[in-house]
């Protein structure tokens, strides 16, 4: 998503005309007054509660930070985040680069490939992880015949990193991809000219230019991952919930607004906290694009 | 990397890579046609009785109906606002309208069980769970951003030269917009438009909570169908939303590309 915001932002190459601003302003209005009414307003109700309810304080904070279960929840969160990044990211850095060296035909299919279940209902696809890992789903059929024996999956926090992987693929792939595409690969040609092995000039030239994109893509990922909710719900068992579900649970089942409140904007801080380094890895990246 | 295994082996594992990004989606399809009551894979049998059962079963229909009337609401909304929105983005030069691109964006990025509570507590004030107005209006703010994208991208590769002969032609600013510009960038504007559809046809987290036993959308029912019955008919609606976003997304892929190619 970073990728896709740093890719369309008009600061980087649109063309605004000096002195005309006010003429258009005005048309971003709409917009904004709905956002500020459904998106602003919602924050804010939210942030209020969880210093108000049940009675004004900071309560709710200090529940957070002494209740284990609470912190087991955040602790787990980050836990099933860090474990679905680096599957996506071992799993997209090749199929990435291969986007990059097939010719234009096999890329279009490559992407689609990407951008299809990209698009793909989220309900469908998990509805499509509770079938196959089912006790006796797909999976454990396939497991059984390598006498792998039947696992248990679903209700677990395996089946839920299987799940949430999946789904987030598209978000490692495609910046990784935006970056690796823009490398320079007469730089490889120099490094073998110069003697190195292919391995050898793949490693110590390709792999350190592509790591923006490997920052970008796992701090999306990562970021994205920590407020899933339907797939943690359906693959996951109630007693190992994550931080959304436990949300959903406070606020909707128990009717704690404070509570539920309280972790919303502690999830929300988080997610701010990790988008400000998104911020810092896109302008190193812009820089070291600039000294090319 | 150009020599021969190596080669082998990064297409081998690209090509099991595509598999598990496809493949998992693909098996509710021969699901949908089992003759059992049970979603065991591979089917033993054919049939067509959860498509009919989908179709027979009125709150399935309802949902199916609601979703449908829901995201074509906020296609025709967000592509408005956001068409107007991009249109500032790129050529207003004040600071404040640079500095809100961010803030329209962000509900792409906050997550969104944070966004559906406060909104839930906003909607409870005020009588909107379960209305028509409620589910517009909140997914058309998780849709903006898709549209603004590709709108902006749009308008970015757009000659505004030929909006300034329009105007000394004799053309009003909003008849050379509207004959003029708009056409120019109506590819960026169609994909965006089929994109907020999507995001509001497949939203589910906002939506569980804003429902009411009067108002459902079709991710909603399926996710109180998966937790509560195996009952197949959930594959049978599974399919047709497959079905339904691959020719949606592939449409909005192809008028993209068709636009790259003649600029």
């Amino acid at each position: 998503m970073a990728a896709l915001i740093e890719i369309a932002s008009p600061a980087s190459g649109g063309r605004p005309r000096k002195g005309a601003g006010g003429r258009w302003g005005w048309l971003l209005l709409p917009a904004l007054a709905l956002l500020a009414v459904l998106f602003l307003v919602p924050l804010g109700l939210m942030a209020w509660r969880s210093v108000t309810e049940p009675t004004p304080g900071a309560g709710n904070y200090s529940w957070f930070l002494t209740s284990d279960v609470a912190l087991a929840t955040l602790v787990r969160t980050l836990t099933v985040g860090a474990v679905v990044t680096l599957v996506t990211l071992l799993l997209s850095y090749p199929y990435a680069y291969l986007m990059t060296v097939v010719g234009a035909r096999a890329r279009i299919w490559l992407t689609l490939l990407v951008l299809l279940p990209f698009w793909t209902s989220l309900m469908v696809r998990t509805f499509a992880w509770v079938v196959l890992l089912q006790d006796s789903g797909v999976v454990n059929q396939l497991l059984g015949t390598v006498g792998l024996g039947p696992l248990q999956l679903i209700r677990t926090p395996t089946g839920v990193v299987i799940g949430m992987s999946q789904v987030l693929m598209p978000f490692m792939v495609l910046p990784l991809y935006a970056v690796m595409n823009g490398i320079d690969r007469r730089l490889l040609d120099a490094a073998q000219g110069m003697g190195a092995r292919p391995a050898v000039a793949f490693w110590r030239v390709f792999v350190p230019l592509s790591l923006p994109g490997v920052g970008a893509g796992a701090l999306t990922v990562f970021i994205t991952s920590l407020g899933f909710y339907v797939t943690p719900a359906l693959l996951g068992s109630p007693d190992q919930a994550l931080i959304s579900q436990q949300i959903f649970t406070q606020v909707n089942g128990l009717l704690a607004w404070g509570r539920g409140g309280a972790m919303g904007v502690v999830l929300l801080a988080v997610t701010l906290v990790l988008l400000g380094l998104v911020g810092v890895v896109l302008r190193i990246t812009r820089t070291r694009g600039g000294a090319r | 990397m150009r020599t021969g295994p190596a080669r082998i082996a990064l297409w081998a594992f690209s090509a099991l890579v595509g598999l598990w990004l496809i493949a998992p989606t693909l098996v509710v399809i021969p699901l949908s046609f089992t003759d059992k009551a049970s979603l065991v894979f591979p089917p033993s049998g054919w049939s067509t009785r959860w498509y009919a059962n989908f179709f027979s079963d009125p709150r399935w229909l309802d949902a199916l109906f609601s979703s449908l009337q829901v995201g074509a609401l906020v296609a025709v909304v967000a592509t408005v606002l956001g068409t107007a929105a991009a249109i500032a983005l790129t050529r207003s030069g004040s600071r404040w309208v640079k500095g809100s691109y961010g803030l329209l964006l962000a509900p792409m990025i906050v997550p969104t069980v944070v966004v559906a509570i406060g909104v839930y507590a906003l909607f409870l004030q005020y009588n909107l769970l379960g209305t028509l107005l409620g589910f517009v209006t909140a997914h058309t703010v998780l849709a903006l951003p898709f549209v603004i994208i590709p709108v902006t991208a749009s308008l970015r590769g757009f000659d505004r030269r030929l909006e300034d002969a329009a105007l000394i032609c004799g053309a009003t600013r909003w008849g050379a917009i509207r004959q003029v510009t708009l056409p120019q960038i109506a590819p960026g504007v169609v994909s965006g438009a089929l994109f907020a559809f999507v995001t509001s046809f497949d939203e589910v987290v906002v939506s569980l909570f804003i429902q009411s036993p009067y108002l459902q959308t079709l991710p909603v029912k399926m996710f109180a169908s998966v937790t509560r019955d195996t009952d197949p008919t959930i594959a049978a609606a599974a399919t047709l939303i497959i079905v339904f976003t691959t020719v949606l997304v592939l449409a909005a892929t192809f008028t993209t590309a068709r636009r790259n190619r003649v600029r």
